[in-house]
């Protein structure tokens, strides 16, 4: 098997059905940071666009998670419309705050990841399974992020060994962390918290859970100069994901839009919202 | 010193070719065809664990037949280049032709370089945006490629099975009859004595051309008496 436009021979061996360890043992070129890193990135976060704000939380048919879509460069405002939430496969979704074109490649690596396991083993990985084999790519990762290139990724998904949604975040030394009910990274994450603890409900719908998570961004784009809000003159609302036992699913921006639309309008009348939500 | 008795290499090649043959005439057959949505692959395979029939890529299906490690280890290889493929470029790079050119040159290389041949033969499909978008690959054991249409039986009796398909099958096809035509004509030439095949003895599987992104589905036991007993 060694001719140029077959298949090379080792692509026949038997051995993990990762994609990760097949690119590390046989392209390492294409994976998306070498093992040593480089130097000089100090301050990068200046000169390379920054991701901000992903809320996730657990409601009673699966989970849902929102990203805002501002990318941020220092003091400018590097994209408007940047996403930053995707679904990872057929029964989970992942977030990325931190450095955005690391991020958004890691997350594509990690959808290859997802598949490539699930095409070899005829079977999808555990949800376990998933959130181990991000946080080993989070760690190979790691001499990147001690130079200030950062990436903070939140997965979520639905769990069908324990029929229920189920969160894990990370920090950038590859620590593989499950939350409770709900969890949001990224710069105005401490408000989206905030926010969350007070209008989160464990038995509410999908629909209240999505509301309940843009109301979590809007009040972390009030406080924190890096979140966007949504943006109804360009029609650019936060990318919602929604995670039951039956998918995963990204919203289109005509089921989203109607949602912000109602929570503004609450807004005008309450500005701090979140009184009546779901009530 | 002793003189190895000379064979001609036609001979060599002879030997080989009928000793892969062989050994994949024993196997039972598989049979892929189009139907209106998609390409329909059917295989007579009793084990739930290990697949005949297997994804590829987003829009492109493999089938096999013959000795199981051998087929495997081509199967895992492809899902490797296509993967490898699709993230060094695009999703929308990784096409039918290319895939089925690479096993090509690799059967075709272990064919005339190693003393033992595969005894697989496979089927490489590549679902379209409509049906006359759609290619079938169907690729021996030499490496010889054959461009199919419609439909394709390999394995044991697929001479007998391919006339049977070719009788019987038309373009547009819904999915149901598609698959009972497929299951009928397993039946009644894939063994010596024609036989009523049950779900239980059927792999199953779809590419749905409606679909995004990933278009491969495995239709389960219930999934396929659902559709084959619905739709008469």
């Amino acid at each position: 098997m060694n001719s140029s436009t077959g298949l090379p021979s080792a692509y026949g061996l038997t051995g993990s059905a990762s994609f990760v360890d097949f690119l590390q043992a046989l392209h390492p070129d294409r994976l998306p940071a070498p093992a040593s890193g480089t130097h000089g990135a100090q301050g990068a976060s200046h000169t390379a666009p920054h991701g901000t704000t992903i809320v996730a939380l657990r409601t009673g048919e699966g989970v849902v998670m929102a990203g805002d879509r501002r990318a941020t460069m220092g003091n400018l405002i590097a994209q408007h419309d940047i996403e930053k939430v995707f679904a990872a496969d057929d029964l989970s979704v992942i977030g990325i705050a931190g450095t955005a074109g690391l991020a958004v490649e890691l997350v594509r690596l990690y959808q290859v990841e997802l598949e490539h396991y699930e095409k070899i083993e005829g079977v999808p990985l555990s949800l376990d399974g998933k959130a181990n084999r991000l946080a080993t790519m989070l760690r190979g990762q790691l001499g990147l992020a001690m130079q200030g290139l950062v990436v903070v990724p939140l997965l979520a998904g639905y769990d069908p060994l324990r029929a229920r949604g189920r969160i894990f975040s990370y920090d950038v030394t590859g620590g593989r962390y499950e939350e409770h009910d709900f969890h949001a990274v990224g710069s105005g994450s401490t408000f989206a918290r905030g926010s969350l603890k007070k209008l989160y409900r464990r038995d509410a719908d999908t629909r209240a859970g999505v509301r309940a998570a843009l109301e979590a961004l809007y009040d972390a784009a009030d406080d924190d100069s890096a979140t966007g809000g949504p943006d109804v003159a360009r029609g650019i609302y936060p990318v919602v994901a929604v995670v039951t036992p039956s998918g995963s699913r990204i919203l289109p921006e005509d089921e989203v839009g109607p949602i912000v639309d109602e929570m503004l309008l609450q807004r005008r009348t309450d500005p701090d919202g979140g009184r009546q939500v779901g009530g | 010193m002793s003189v190895p008795f000379y064979v001609s290499p036609e001979q060599i090649m002879r030997d080989k070719a009928d000793f892969a043959r062989k050994g994949i005439a024993r196997g039972r057959s598989v049979v892929v065809l189009q139907y209106d949505e998609g390409i329909a692959f059917i295989a007579e395979n009793p084990s739930r664990a290990l697949h005949k029939i297997s994804e590829l890529y987003d829009r492109v299906g493999f089938a096999a037949v013959g000795k199981y490690n051998e087929f495997e280890s081509l199967r895992v290889a492809g899902v490797r280049l296509a993967d490898m493929r699709g993230y060094s470029y695009d999703r929308s790079d990784v096409t039918g032709r290319s895939l089925a050119n690479a096993y090509a040159q690799t059967l075709g290389t272990i064919f005339t370089e190693t003393a033992k041949p595969f005894e697989v033969e496979l089927v490489v499909a590549e679902v379209g945006e409509s049906p006359d978008e759609d290619q079938l690959y169907r690729l021996m054991f030499d490496g010889s490629v054959s461009d199919e249409h419609g439909y394709v039986a390999m394995g044991g009796s697929s001479e007998r099975i391919n006339t049977a398909l070719g009788d019987r099958w038309r373009p547009g096809l819904p999915l149901a009859e598609a698959l009972r035509l497929a299951i009928d004509a397993l039946g009644e030439f894939g063994d010596d004595q024609p036989r009523v095949l049950g779900t239980a003895q059927l792999e199953v599987a779809i590419l749905d051309r409606s679909r995004p992104r990933r278009t491969f589905v495995r239709l389960d036991n219930g999934r396929l008496t659902e559709i084959i007993g619905g739709g008469s």
